[in-house]
């Protein structure tokens, strides 16, 4: 770990004006700082910012605060009640003491877990743009099959994410100059591209303050995580869905991934093709196909896309029966 | 570095490099090395401290970043002479071999029985939306972030079972 | 000293006699207070409060090559820098069991992430950052890194046994047998991953070293400290009283040990090194992965005629160890012509060394898989097959077996099991989404008894005090060696105190293969009868009747406690086992049965455990908790290595990819269902003084193949490419796999 300057802000304000990385969790952060991989000068504490609370919207929505810890986000009430997929994804991620400390805001801007990545003596475009990526043709079992590039095939690790991608959920911010934005999640996150090291949108200084999930999404939530072993494990493949049927056919649809790509996957495609139909086999085979038509695998993780398929049917079998 | 941390109820001021985990704080700097280091990266649950009550992994975590927070590490728990009842059920249970992974497990199964006392669900909580009740499958899952390469996993959560059985308000 | 060789079947003993009531016993552990307040000192937490600096390895960023030079500058410029040593003072990995020493670098890397230098600095933050200051430069050559690519295959040295061993004229027979089975199997690589890292404080203060490491062997350890820094071994003293897991890998000394007592002689304050986990998995050492073709002829009827079980393995230049996969072969199953043969292929990756048990953990994770493919061939259910094929004596060499009680697990574990509710056809049941399967497996392990050495003293209170070189890696030992002296003695438990892990001690057997209860135990039976001697002739009495419990010597009609013996004086006493024509005389080792159910995902191929019973006949217990508790931990282990576990070798760069226990899985507590084991009441006299065989290891040995067998009786899937991960299995589930809509 390299030397830095550590701050503590106390206030949202303080945090912009310090400059430097914001330190959250730190169990992302800290873990890369390590093996320096991550390098930053100056750390800024934003752990005692007052953005711990989750509040009811005028819309009918939630606010929830940037350093809300991914465990009393799942355990919130209203959250387990109206927003399931939500407590459910992130129930299957990490650990009770990783998500004690986890933050919303760290959860979403976590990096890949790519091996190559992790190991500084590889080449790595994510981490030394231009260098190359040694996970193609190497160890790519976790590696994705939608949207990578040749400069990048990583995955975004996140379960949080992917289910607040089905939920719409939108990301505000602070800019180092004070403005604030709005960014709609399915807009944050970028695909590898030729800069697999810029991941999203936010810019230098930016500070994630609250998340945003518009009134709750009515229906069937489920979010299913396939992994290596039973707990404590990466998905290799997940899917998030929240499906409502008045009977007869699928009235909403929202369907995410994780595990599939460099960003949690959403693909408004197989959602049209999903609503106005009844639900039946078929159906869902071609919704499957119709994400899965670009999949590419890159050796190790050939399997994904079976898995995906298959992972995906069945959760709109269930989610169809069960709604 | 100037740091006030307030462990298992003693104020200790030390003057650190601001590098320096939690876990290190206690291991390098003030000789409490009931704490474990079995990874320093979050995989293996050795090094599990509460802080304000709540479980965390110590090894992840800044020790500067812990001004003003209450930390108890396994020593806080009870001493060989007079022992935690999460303590005395793992003697009984023989919930460990080598028993490097034993602290982790024991502060985090204290920190979890707090979890489900307050209605935490969990993974494989049926039902989330009414609440939780402790059982094996529970336990099991709520303490999978605590590897035991011994593997004395049944008889950890035999000791779970029993001395939750004992330990209605967990400290 | 006195002495016991093994050369004949041990008769009754105070242990059958059991006076005191102690052994077998499930007592607690004699430490357990200890560990679980946090208060047991493990290798790194010496000298807490001292001034110490702290040391961080350098590793190589190449797999193989030369290394140009090692500029140590910028490292050296940074405040709280005290040292950088490079250079012959570093060792490759740990060292090899019982080996003389380790392997220096030499100026060169043999395989990636290799240390070349460590960074001595005033704290651990320094000493970290620094290590990525210093610049190495190196002439690269091309590595070996791929087992099938066979670019050098050698012998193996003969540990831990003879590689290649056949009978008759296996070809031939094989030519000539009604069914022929020829079926090949790969296990991957393993790590070990004790939760502990390998760790040092090392003190040397101008005369003396002082060293805690975390080690499981400590005889050998001051000779290898003092090859390795050049002071006089009588001149270091070496110290592991609590080990955090070792399962082999800790066998050999660490590299930390080595780092640390160099860099204490040379700035003169105390060092503490601990690996990181990263470390650990590229620095230490790892279980070679196998290719494994077993060969077995049969008669349409079941009867196996011949056996062929031959495996390449891999270990890095100038290693002779191998992993040993056809250890059980040699004498589980039938067949006057066989072959047991195993090669080195060389590659340049972290040497391979000793885990938890070598041999059978891999071996059998093959034969047992084949016994099941070969009994469904035939038609005949894999317990009757594994009846049919029951050998009357070894049949390698026809030495009888000293007890042989496989079949008796195996028909307890199937009765216990409900084996006979197996279902029939493979996909055949299912509940919901999970296709249930049912597998077993025989389970077996190699019994060695090894010298060892323990004293007693008995101090003029009537307390005692063993005292010997063994260590505690988790095994109970300090508690089984206490009840063994307190059954002998006949005193209560907490009259009798134990103390382990320190050179000076009487030297041992250490934990290894499983050896360490049996003859660590076996050494404070022989001191607990000489100190019964001693008793006995201050009181004029016969030594063999005379009677001991609770403190107290009963002989005639007379009860004197032992104070009143002792009159104000200590005796000191020392007991020694050896081997001797026991083990040549007999065929010595445990056995057991595996039974599983399994349920398969038809969506997702992920595996779970139902149920997992294993039988196990290993002899005397000597402490039916502790005993237990090894026997989870060699099913856990088995779980992890039939599902999870898979060092992956990038085979382009020679680098070890999951590298951490994020990325290596090994089973958590969500993997592990309630367990069950029984353990059958059990002598084997020809095995100890104690009766008593291994048992750490048993458990082991099997469990993984009756999981593998459980995932195809579910699925129909076979899995011959360990480990079943959802990938392998999802290829051939069936299509029908939803359960709803
Ligand atoms: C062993 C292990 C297993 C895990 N398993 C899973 C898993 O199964 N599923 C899963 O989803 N996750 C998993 N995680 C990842 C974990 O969820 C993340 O580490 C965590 O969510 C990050 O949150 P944090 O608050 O600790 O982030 P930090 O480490 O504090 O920060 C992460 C990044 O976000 C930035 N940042 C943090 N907060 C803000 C803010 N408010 N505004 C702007 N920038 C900010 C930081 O500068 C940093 O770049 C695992 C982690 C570990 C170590
Ligand atoms: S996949 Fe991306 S993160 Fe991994 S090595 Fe390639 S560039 Fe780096
Ligand atoms: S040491 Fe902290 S989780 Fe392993
Ligand atoms: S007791 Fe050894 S790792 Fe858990």
């Amino acid at each position: 770990m390299r030397p830095f300057e550590y701050s503590r802000a106390q206030s949202v304000g303080e945090a912009r004006t310090l400059g430097g990385r914001y330190i959250a969790g730190g169990t992302n952060l800290l873990d890369l700082m390590k093996l320096e991989v991550e390098t930053p000068e100056q750390l800024v504490d934003i752990t005692r910012l007052p953005l711990n609370e989750i509040k009811e919207t005028e819309d009918g929505g939630l606010k929830i605060g940037a350093l809300v810890t991914n465990s009393v986000l799942a355990a919130d009430e209203r959250i387990r009640r109206d927003y399931e997929v939500l407590s459910r994804a992130l129930l299957a991620g990490a650990s009770g003491q990783l998500r004690n400390k986890a933050s919303t805001g760290g959860n979403l801007l976590q990096r890949t877990r790519c091996g190559y990545f992790y190991e500084t003596s590889r080449r790595c475009n994510k981490r030394e743009p231009g260098s190359g990526c040694d996970a193609i043709g190497g160890f790519n079992r976790i590696h994705a099959i939608l949207g990578q590039s040749s400069n990048c095939i990583a995955t975004h690790p996140s379960d949080m994410a992917v289910a607040m991608m089905a939920l719409d959920a939108v990301v505000e911010t602070q800019q180092a100059d004070g403005h604030e934005r709005e960014i709609p999640l399915k807009d944050f996150y970028r695909l590898p591209g030729d800069t697999p090291h810029i991941e999203n949108e936010l810019k230098e200084g930016e500070l994630i303050v609250n998340i945003r999930l518009p009134k709750p999404k009515s229906g069937y939530h489920v979010y299913r995580k396939v992994r290596d072993r039973a707990s404590y494990a990466f998905a290799l493949v997940s899917v998030a869905a929240i499906i409502k049927t008045d009977g007869n056919t699928i009235t909403e649809a929202s369907l995410a991934f994780g595990g599939l790509a460099h960003k949690p996957w959403r693909d408004p495609k197989i959602e049209e093709m999903l609503v106005g139909q009844g639900p039946r086999r078929k159906l869902f085979e071609d919704a499957a196909d119709a994400l899965l038509a670009e999949a590419q695998g890159q050796g190790e993780n050939d399997f994904k896309i079976p898995l995906a398929r298959r992972t995906l049917i069945s959760v709109l079998a269930e989610a169809t029966q069960g709604a | 570095m100037n740091v006030t941390l307030s462990i298992n109820g003693r104020y200790h001021t030390l003057d650190i490099d601001p590098r320096t985990s939690l876990l290190d704080a206690c291991r390098d700097h003030l000789a409490l090395t009931g704490s474990k280091k079995g990874c320093d990266h979050g995989q293996c649950g050795a090094c599990t401290m509460l802080v304000n009550g709540r479980r965390i992994n110590s090894c992840l975590t800044l020790a500067v970043m812990h001004e003003n927070d209450t930390i108890t590490t396994v020593e806080g728990l009870g001493t060989a002479e007079n022992l935690h009842p999460m303590q005395a059920a793992f003697v009984e249970h023989d919930g460990y071999q080598c028993g490097y992974c034993t602290p982790g497990q024991i502060v985090s199964a204290v920190g979890m029985l707090g979890e489900i006392g307050d209605g935490w669900p969990s993974h494989v909580t049926k039902d989330i939306k009414t609440g939780t009740e402790l059982s094996g499958d529970e336990i099991r899952e709520r303490m999978s972030g605590n590897l035991c390469r011994c593997s004395a996993y049944p008889n950890i959560v035999d000791a779970i079972e029993t001395a939750a059985g004992k330990t209605k308000e967990p400290a | 000293m006195n002495k016991h060789v093994m050369d004949e079947a041990i008769g009754e003993t105070r242990l059958d006699r059991n006076t005191q009531g102690v052994i077998g016993k499930g007592a607690p552990r004699y430490e357990g207070k200890l560990k679980v307040s946090g208060t047991a000192p493990y290798a790194y937490e010496h000298l807490g409060g001292e001034d110490v600096a702290y040391g961080f390895i350098v590793p190589a960023s190449i797999a193989r090559g030369k290394i140009r030079s090692v500029d140590t500058s910028a490292a050296e410029a940074v405040p709280g820098v005290l040292k950088v040593i490079s250079g012959e003072k570093i060792v490759r990995a740990a060292s090899q069991p019982m080996a003389p020493a380790a392997q220096t670098i030499d100026g060169e890397v043999f395989h990636y992430n290799q240390p070349v230098a460590v960074v001595i600095a005033d704290t651990f933050e320094v000493a970290r950052h620094a290590s990525k200051l210093v610049k190495v430069e190196y002439s690269e050559t091309e590595g070996r890194f791929d087992i099938t690519n066979r670019h050098t295959v050698r012998e193996p040295d003969s540990m831990p046994m003879t590689p290649n061993q056949s009978r008759g004229d296996f070809e031939h027979a094989f030519a000539e047998a009604e069914v022929q089975f020829d079926q090949t199997y790969t296990t991957p690589s393993y790590q070990a991953a004790a939760m502990e890292p390998h760790a040092t404080t090392a003190k040397w203060d101008g005369n003396h070293l002082t060293v805690w490491t975390s080690h499981q062997l400590l005889e050998t350890a001051p000779g290898q400290i003092a090859k390795h820094t050049g002071i006089d071994e009588d001149k270091i003293t070496v110290h592991s009283p609590y080990i955090g897991g070792g399962f082999g890998s800790k066998l050999g000394l660490g590299p930390d040990a080595v780092m640390a007592a160099n860099a204490t002689i040379a700035i003169g304050k105390p060092v503490k090194i601990a690996l990181t986990r990263q470390n650990v998995f590229q620095a230490t050492s790892r279980r070679g992965e196998t290719i494994q073709r077993v060969r077995i002829g049969a008669t349409k009827a079941g009867k196996i005629t011949c056996f062929a079980h031959e495996t390449d393995t891999t270990n890095s230049p100038g290693n002779g160890f191998f992993e040993p996969s056809g250890i059980s072969s040699l004498f589980l199953y039938p067949g006057k012509d066989r072959i047991i043969a195993h090669n080195i292929v060389e590659t340049d990756v972290l040497m391979t060394s000793a885990v938890r048990a070598p041999g059978e953990a891999t071996g059998m994770l093959a034969t047992e898989s084949a016994l099941d493919e070969l009994a469904e061939t035939l038609g005949i259910d894999p317990v009757e097959f594994r009846r049919m094929n029951e050998p009357e004596v070894n049949p390698q060499d026809d030495r009888p077996f000293s007890s042989r009680r496989l079949m008796e697990c195996i028909d307890e574990g199937a009765k216990r099991f409900g084996w006979s509710d197996r279902p029939e056809k493979p996909a055949s049941r299912r509940e919901g989404e999970w296709l249930i399967g049912y597998g077993m497996s025989s389970a077996s392990r190699k019994n060695d008894l090894m010298p060892s050495a323990a004293e007693i003293e008995m101090s003029s209170d009537g307390r005692a005090t063993v005292r010997t070189g063994m260590t505690d890696i988790g095994t109970g030992t300090y508690t089984i060696l206490q009840q063994i002296a307190a059954e002998m003695l006949g005193l209560p438990l907490d009259m009798v105190d134990v103390e382990l892990g320190d050179s000076r001690f009487a030297a041992s057997s250490g934990s290894g293969g499983s050896w360490g209860a049996n003859s660590a135990g076996s050494s404070v039976y022989v001191a607990s009868l000489a100190l019964i001697r001693e008793l006995a002739s201050r009181l004029d009495a016969d030594a063999e009747t005379l009677t001991l419990k609770d403190g107290h010597a009963i002989f005639g009609n007379k009860q004197i406690p032992l104070p009143d013996i002792l009159k104000g004086e200590t005796i000191s006493v020392t007991g020694k086992i050896e081997p001797g024509k026991q083990a040549e005389e007999t065929h010595q080792a445990s056995y057991g049965a595996h039974f599983c159910e399994v349920g398969v995902n038809v969506v997702t191929g992920e595996t779970r455990i139902r149920r997992l019973l294993t039988v196990g006949a290993a002899g005397r217990i000597l402490n039916e908790k502790t005993a237990t508790s090894q026997c989870y931990g060699g099913q856990i282990w088995g779980i992890g290595y039939a599902l999870e576990e898979d060092l992956v070798i990038d085979k382009r760069n020679g680098l070890i990819v999951n590298h951490d226990l994020a990325e290596y899985h090994v089973p958590v507590h969500a993997d592990v269902p309630a367990l069950e084991v029984v353990l059958l009441e059990d002598r084997d006299p020809h095995a100890s003084p104690l009766a008593g065989k291994g048992i750490g290891e048993l458990a082991i040995a099997g469990v993984g193949a009756a999981i593998t067998n459980a995932i195809y009786n579910a699925c129909g899937v076979r899995i011959r490419d360990y480990p079943a991960t959802l990938d392998k299995v999802l290829a051939g589930l069936p299509d029908d796999y939803l359960t709803a809509a």
